[in-house]
């Protein structure tokens, strides 16, 4: 394959903070690409509505990352996407990028931001059961589960609200989860606890799904005891939390335990040259504001470092 | 009308749809909303459609009445999550998935299906 052009900036991902880089690099004149994994817009698009974005109307998430990704492309840079970085060299003063179709990519400065993606639970049937009674969007598949019986795994904001949500469909719903508390907001946990339709299995976790080509049953284990004991759902709907999509990044970046990227405040990585962005860098709040103050930064920062 | 904001083709009637997959050898249509599970398959298929010239991509909007040649379709039994995904070969369902897929999960189906 061919090499292509050399380019300013780099950007890996194409989210909330990886397209304000675009917007942020390209309208500053340098040529800016970004390569992209999965959907454009990231975790924008599997927002239902976004209703905290200031200066915004209550938006839905896919539209947000429309605009963002207009804008993006109206200052000239140029996004390519459903892709697969196979290779990443970015220690020299140009960084390069083998993609698994063999494309080849340089540029002069690297924005890191892949951000995360839900966590799946990775035990035995998640798969072949995925949209034949496992689902990770209760708005998207609460409908399915009409007079039936669903258990919610998870802890957080997203499991306590989405089970409320699935009280509107499901006759009961079952709220699976590891610890012997909850770690979303209180009203969160209230909403929850007052509705009549949900019931509560504390320090619990699931260990498989079983169905004869629909799902059928779980099998769950009680944390204290070890006590594994079966039931029987219609449905599941997993909400156990995000991970960041840093695996490929092992050993090139520096990453902490939890396997975010650590970066100082102008959002530098231990690397020259490389900057990171959004969900997964080291942070305490994850939003599509932070990511996109952070797109902000890191794009900043890497043009001060082009230009030095 | 169009009810889905994507780049690529919309059936708006299961005619239209029949004439379609009888008029096309290899064609993958994703009935869904403009929801979470969905839009990433879409965007999928419109990064696809450049590519795969032997393939005719498409998307038909799961609450239209006429959706129901899909949601009735023998091959989605038991499907409990949005898109239902559906891969014709010359006009008979070939394979269909159910709920979000990625990139990968998607050409290794064409691959199967209608070939590299
Ligand atoms: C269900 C849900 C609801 C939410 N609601 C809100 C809300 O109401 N308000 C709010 O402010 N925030 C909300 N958030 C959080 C917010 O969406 C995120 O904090 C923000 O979008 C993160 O942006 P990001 O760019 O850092 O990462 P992401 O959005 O995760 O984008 C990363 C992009 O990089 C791509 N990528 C990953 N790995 C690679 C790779 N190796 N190579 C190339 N590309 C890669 C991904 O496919 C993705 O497109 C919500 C999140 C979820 C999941």
């Amino acid at each position: 394959m061919p090499q292509e052009e050399i380019f300013d900036v780099i950007i890996v991902g194409a989210g909330a903070a990886g397209l304000t880089a675009g917007i942020y690099s390209s309208r500053a004149k340098l040529s800016t690409l970004i390569l992209n994994e999965g959907a454009i817009g990231g975790q924008m698009v599997l927002t239902e509505e976004i209703a905290n974005y200031p200066g915004v109307d209550t938006k839905k998430g896919y539209m947000l990352a429309n605009t963002m990704k207009m804008q993006a492309k109206q200052f000239g840079c140029k996004i390519k996407s459903g892709l697969q970085i196979k290779s990443y060299d970015l220690e020299g003063e140009v960084k390069h990028f083998v993609l698994d179709d063999g494309r080849e990519f340089s540029s002069r400065a690297v924005i890191l931001t892949p951000g995360g993606r839900p966590r799946s639970l990775g035990i035995p049937g998640e798969e072949s059961f995925k949209g034949k009674g496992i689902s990770y969007c209760a708005t998207c598949d609460g409908e399915f589960f009409t007079g039936k019986e669903v258990v919610v795994v998870g802890g957080g904001n997203s499991a306590l609200e989405e089970a409320v949500a699935l009280t509107s469909y499901a006759t009961r719903v079952t709220i699976v989860h590891q610890f012997d508390h909850f770690q979303a907001f209180k009203h969160a946990v209230e909403q929850a606890e007052k509705n009549p339709k949900i019931s509560f299995i504390m320090e619990s976790e699931l260990r498989s799904f079983k169905g004869d080509g629909v799902l059928q049953e779980v099998t769950m284990e009680h944390l204290p005891k070890g006590k594994i004991t079966t039931m029987r759902t219609d449905g599941v709907f997993i909400f156990a939390g995000y991970i960041p999509n840093t695996e490929d990044l092992d050993g090139i970046v520096e990453l902490n335990e939890r396997k975010e990227i650590v970066t100082d405040t102008d959002l530098k990585t231990n690397l020259p040259g490389v900057f990171a962005a959004g969900d997964c860098i080291v942070k305490k709040y994850r939003q599509v504001t932070t990511a996109v103050a952070d797109g902000t930064i890191a794009s900043l920062s890497a043009a001060e470092y082009l230009r030095s | 009308m169009r009810h889905l904001s994507t780049n690529l083709h919309e059936f708006e009637s299961a005619a239209e749809l029949e004439n379609y997959i009888n008029e096309n050898e290899n064609v993958m249509v994703c009935c869904g909303r403009m929801g979470p599970m969905c839009i990433p398959v879409y965007g999928v298929m419109e990064e696809l459609e450049e590519e795969r010239e032997n393939v005719k991509f498409a998307v038909m909007a799961f609450d239209s009445p006429e959706a129901g040649i899909i949601r009735n379709d023998p091959a989605c039994r038991g499907f409990m999550g949005l898109p239902f995904t559906m891969y014709y070969k010359n006009g008979q369902a070939a394979h269909a998935t159910s709920s979000i897929q990625n990139m990968q999960q998607v050409t290794t189906i064409l691959d199967e299906q209608f070939g590299a």
